[in-house]
């Protein structure tokens, strides 16, 4: 590139910008060989679909399929509780099915559609060809189709869990749920929060590197915004959940005693664990649905968004405050009122952006002319269902009247409202706005309509009666109640509620099977929408990638679509002859390389299966068999990564204008470095989980704990952690000199520190061997074992990768101008050696007290 | 003097939220109203705002498609009221949650799957007798009630007395009550349990302090068969019902279930499930898992029918 331009983040010229659109024809059968290439897998081979026109259709597919399986479960609940003493369930199935309806609700159908409805949305809107991992997403989705379909059929032979959406000890525990049924929902939800992870990671990548050049951050789309927040709060959030599941699980297989108070656990920890997951999660779920509320409410409005910027930063103060809420659920538990006092104040707090949020969408349609289309009116709907549950829960938020309303089904109403409100009518006013471009047909205005209406009056005839029932004193997940408690009325009206808003579902169903025609031509911009994903698109994306110069690009720019087809922006054929996408640098959207993409592959579609397989096999304890999917899951994993650490014959192509781009890049600016680090962002914040755990114990029964053991073998295997970071980082830098040496010194440098932390690990272990601590007769034994054990699969996943590089040393991979796939393993195992310290430090600081 | 019978404490209008009995609830009733206030005036203003801009002239409508409202009305105006409230709730919360005072009566609670032990305590904290499902109280007095479980986590909710409280494993929750009028005062289990959950009720009875002595000097006293239960008291025995249930006085001392020795006086069976009386006792004694599933007392198939009747009517005679 040419000189350093003032302002630019890459050094990139932006004067590069003004030879676009181009000018003349394109040569013939550019279009011909993008379609050759981005064609979907004929006949079977569809399974090894990649494309995230597919992928986003069946994710969002199979999340809706899971919100009318726990909508029947639902209706059956309504059954049951329409009359007092009512027959039709027993208890025990009753609480079966209201541990499925709440759990497939919240991970089974929320997280997934959000994440599908990025899936599918997010490359369309940002410009890009897909999303960066491809192959990743659609191992997300089919690790959740399969993982998802068995939990939920564990239904069908009287195993599903029956302790709740929330899984508290002690009643989880082997003692009270002696049964696998527990083990489901601990395993396979566990196993869905890995899927969910990968999305996000997906997610964050796509939205940072992918974007069409020159959409800065100040012309991200609104639900771009939202979704990089959503992601990030799951790299955060969900951890703690991963940590939870873990713990409570070797409770039950092993005794390890975190939540059992007779040996030094406390019950406390894992609410703390959960809700510090929990909370965050119904923002979570909020926000996609908030930022694709502020995408329609501007087109349906014919106008730009009011406090654009006001709506993003309520998505950041959102995710920020969503962290320090999670003990409002723990006002009862009596918690010291300090820390009351706190928590109630950020419940109250985080309201704030979401009255920043309603008022912007009130601002915006006054400012324009609302149309009274199915997505307007799914809007109003949402708006105001909203706005009702906010204030419920702002009535929640005080502690005092919290104690009364505290699972009763004041909450079930609270929460209902800001979940239908939040999160199911914008998801629906989404389908009805978004088909026309995912699918040859419109859904029907007229059905529209219909589901619409029975949808809101069914809605509030279920809920709002639960307000008053609530105060009436009907706690929260019971099977039945006696009648001559004023209760009768309330519950038949909630249960007929609940039947009228079915209707509107199956007639949502109806519309979907008579029109929803996807993965061909689409509908066209019908409701005369701003954005990218308007531009006429087809598997490959859009012809070319759009110089964007608005926030609204479709409203703003003129020609945009005609030049786009004509080929007259980025990337109008494929330079490298293979699936390819425009990789921009973070903040301003400036060309750094072109990524080539991954084909269709049987490998991840196996790897999701094996993983599946891994859990579910453990769930039903065959441990020889679940071993052997494990390590059949590793396998198509190797075989899936092996080739995309791959340099092309052409380093540099032109991709239009003249502008040429490197094919390979490592470091920083690559897409594979990003998502590494955040996986260890992931893996760091179940460390930080796993701390916060070590710690609670510790202060909750310190008088009990043993003495410190002897300091000399820590001290050693401390050294040798930090030795391991020393050596990865002298690896990295020889990596980037040329020749052979380099390569060689850095693999062998990466494979050494992974050897110095097996070593390290080995000595700690030994160590407490000798100290007789045993995991399962104390809380300091289980949590000192757990970060002993952590480390070990850390450590065990960091000789894999070093034997992976020794590998791929034997087929002759480790070379100059690769050196992507040493770097990603030396980042690994450097996080693994500072983790390390933590794991030999932590116990021998916080021991018995003195 | 208005005493409500058994089943009518657990009516659900007015609700008890809204209808406090004591100084422990009176001002969370009060914050309700006040928080129902809140929101009808919220609701106004956004309805308001909405319809100003769906369907008011363009004029009206452009003073609202700003920025400026943003400012307003999505954040200054929540910022007063919020603020306000939060004063109310806190200074609302340190009130509500202040220690036990020297002069309350002790009673320690332990939730059990699925009932409630009653223990009533000396100022010392040592046990006295113990009771189940039944909280009695004097009125006009504050009751510190110390709440405890030994299994799973339960939660202590007497609305028309004071807000919950949760029962956890491994730790003492304490929670004050009072009841200002003679009366009974349903209360039930919040926190999900497991199996029967909803089927966990008790009664806090509230009586004039000359009355609240007489019972508390009647239910310390130990139990025993008049010579005419003789045959119950026999069946009672023989069955192995005291490897499980005490009552005072007889060689029944088991503890896993609740104490038997007053049970006739007690208002429902089974945790709030039935009324009490003897062919609920024999109903109950026959086949417990019909009427409550999953309760840890077995059925007693094995009795036959005088027998039952026999048993009943010694265990209703334990007044």
């Amino acid at each position: 590139m040419s000189t350093p331009a003032e302002g630019s983040e890459t050094g990139f010229d932006p004067a590069i910008y003004d030879r676009f659109p181009t000018k003349g024809r394109r040569p013939k059968g550019e279009v011909e060989r993008l379609e050759e290439i981005w064609c979907a897998p004929k006949g079977w081979q569809w399974i090894t679909v990649i494309n995230n026109n597919y992928v986003g259709v069946y994710y969002l597919g199979a999340a809706m399929l899971f919100f009318v399986l726990a909508g029947v479960l639902a209706l059956l609940m309504r059954t049951q509780l329409a009359l007092p003493l009512n027959g039709v369930l027993s208890q025990e199935t009753y609480n079966q099915i209201f541990t499925m309806h709440g759990t497939v609700m919240m991970f089974l159908f929320a997280v997934p559609a959000v994440e599908a409805l990025g899936v599918l949305l997010l490359p369309q809107m940002l410009g890009a060809r897909d999303l960066p991992f491809p192959r990743l997403s659609a191992y997300a989705f089919w690790a959740y189709l399969i993982g998802g379909l068995a939990f939920f059929c564990s239904l069908f032979f009287g195993l599903a869990p029956n302790g709740g959406w929330f899984m508290y000890p002690p009643l989880t525990s082997t003692t009270y749920s002696p049964g696998i049924n527990a083990d489901f929902w601990l395993l396979g939800i566990g196993f869905i929060e890995i899927s969910a992870i990968a999305g996000a990671i997906e997610i964050i990548v796509g939205i940072l590197k992918t974007r069409a050049p020159g959409m800065s951050l100040d012309k991200l789309p609104v639900f771009a915004w939202a979704m990089l927040v959503f992601a990030g709060m799951i790299i955060i959030a969900f951890p703690s959940v991963i940590l939870a599941t873990t713990l409570l699980e070797l409770e039950r297989a092993l005794g390890w005693p975190f939540f059992d108070a007779e040996r030094g656990g406390d019950p406390l920890l894992w609410q703390h664990l959960f809700w510090f997951f929990g909370h965050p999660e119904v923002y979570i779920i909020f926000l996609p649905a908030a930022g694709a509320m502020s995408t329609m409410v501007a087109t349906v409005s014919r106008t730009p968004l009011v406090g654009h910027w006001m709506v993003v930063l309520a998505f950041l103060a959102t995710g920020f405050i969503s962290f320090g809420v999670w003990a409002h659920h723990m006002f009862t538990t009596g918690l010291p009122s300090a820390s009351v006092g706190v928590f109630s104040a950020a419940s109250m707090a985080v309201s704030l952006p979401a009255g920043v949020q309603v008022f912007a969408w009130i601002a915006t349609v006054a400012s324009g002319k609302m149309r009274f289309n199915t997505p307007g009116l799914f809007v109003l709907g949402s708006l105001l269902i909203f706005v009702m549950g906010g204030l419920t829960g702002v009535m929640a938020a005080m502690v005092p009247f919290d104690w009364q309303a505290h699972d009763t089904y004041f909450i079930v109403a609270h929460l209902h409202y800001v979940l239908i409100g939040g999160m199911v009518f914008p998801l629906f006013a989404a389908i009805y706005y978004w088909t026309p471009m995912a699918s040859s047909r419109a859904l029907s205005e007229r059905l529209g309509r219909w589901v619409f209406g029975l949808m809101f009056t069914g809605m509030h005839l279920a809920f709002l009666p639960m307000h008053l029932s609530g105060l009436m004193g009907m706690p929260r997940r019971v099977w039945t109640y006696a009648p001559g408690r004023d209760l009768e009325w309330p519950n038949l009206i909630s249960s007929l509620g609940a039947v009228v808003f079915a209707m509107g579902v199956l007639i949502w169903i109806i519309d979907m099977v008579r029109n929803f025609r996807p993965f061909g031509a689409s509908a066209g911009n019908v409701f005369d929408g701003g954005g990218l994903e308007w531009l006429p698109s087809e598997l490959y994306s859009t012809r070319s990638i759009p110089l964007v110069t608005s926030l609204y690009p479709l409203w703003d720019q003129k020609n945009l679509a005609r030049d786009v087809v004509a080929g007259r922006y980025f990337l109008p054929g494929a330079p490298t002859g293979g699936r390819e996408t425009l990789v921009t640098s973070p903040v301003n959207a400036e060309p750094q390389h072109l990524l080539p993409m991954p084909t269709p592959s049987g490998w991840h579609v196996w790897a999701a299966v094996f993983t599946a397989g891994f859990f579910l096999l453990l769930t039903v304890q065959a441990y020889a068999a679940s071993v052997l999917s494990g390590v059949l899951a590793i396998y198509c994993v190797i075989r899936w990564c092996w080739f995309l650490d791959h340099p092309l014959p052409q380093a540099r192509v032109d991709v239009g204008a003249g502008l040429q781009l490197p094919t390979y890049v490592s470091g920083p600016s690559s897409t594979g470095w990003w998502a590494m680090a955040i996986t260890l962002v992931v893996a760091g914040m179940v460390m930080a989980m796993s701390v916060f755990s070590y710690i609670f114990l510790w202060s909750r029964s310190a008088q009990a704990w043993a003495a410190p053991i002897a300091p000399v073998t820590g001290a050693a295997a401390a050294v040798l952690c930090a030795a391991g970071v020393g050596l990865v980082w002298i690896g990295n830098r020889a990596l980037l000199r040329a020749g052979k040496l380099g390569p060689r010194l850095a693999a062998i440098l990466t494979v050494g520190s992974a050897a110095l932390l097996a070593l390290a690990w080995w000595l700690d272990m030994a160590a407490w061997r000798t100290t007789g601590l045993a995991p399962d007769l104390s809380a300091q034994g289980a949590i000192v074992h757990t970060l002993l054990a952590w480390q070990a699969v850390f450590v065990a996943i960091s000789l894999l990768m070093a034997g992976y590089v020794a590998l791929r040393w034997a087929f002759g991979y480790v070379a100059a101008g690769r050196p992507a796939t040493v770097q990603l393993v030396g980042l690994f195992i450097g996080y693994v050696c500072l983790q390390g310290l933590i794991v030999v430090g932590l116990p021998r600081v916080f021991a018995a007290a003195s | 003097m208005k005493t409500r019978v058994a089943d009518e404490s657990f009516g659900g209008w007015p609700p008890p939220v809204l209808d406090p009995a004591g100084p422990f609830a009176t001002p969370l009733s009060t914050l309700t109203w006040g928080l129902l206030a809140m929101c009808a005036m919220v609701m106004v203003v956004v309805l308001t705002a909405l319809a100003i801009a769906l369907f008011a002239p363009r004029s009206w409508r452009r003073r609202l498609g700003g920025e400026r409202l943003i400012w307003i009305a999505g954040l200054g105006f929540p910022v007063v009221v919020l603020s306000a409230l939060l004063v109310w709730g806190l200074s609302l919360t340190a009130r509500l949650t202040e220690q036990p005072q020297p002069g309350d009566l002790r009673v320690r609670v332990t939730g059990e799957m699925w009932w409630w032990r009653v223990a009533y305590l000396d100022a010392a904290g040592r046990e006295i007798f113990q009771d189940a499902n039944e909280i009695h109280v004097p009125v006009g007095r504050p009751v510190a009630l110390e709440l405890e479980s030994t299994d799973v986590i339960h939660s202590f909710w007497v609305p028309r007395l004071a807000g919950k409280l949760d029962m956890i494993p491994g730790r003492r929750n304490v929670l004050r009550i009072q009841a200002d009028q003679p009366g009974t005062y349903s209360g039930q289990c919040a926190e999900y349990c497991g199996g029967a959950h909803a089927l966990m009720a008790f009664v806090v009875v509230a009586h004039a302090p000359a009355d609240y002595e007489r019972w508390r000097a009647q239910a310390a006293r130990p139990g025993g068969a008049a010579p005419q239960q003789a045959a119950g008291a026999l069946v009672f025995q023989n069955s192995g019902c005291g490897a499980c249930h005490t009552i005072r006085g007889t060689t029944a001392n088991g503890v896993a279930g609740p104490d038997l020795t007053h049970v006739g006086s007690r208002r429902t069976l089974g945790a709030g499930v039935l009324p009490n009386n003897t062919g609920t006792m024999a109903g109950w004694i026959a086949d417990s898992q019909a009427i409550k599933p999953g309760n840890r007392m077995p059925a007693y198939p094995v009795l036959n029918g005088q027998e039952l009747r026999a048993t009943a009517d010694y265990l209703e005679s334990l007044k």
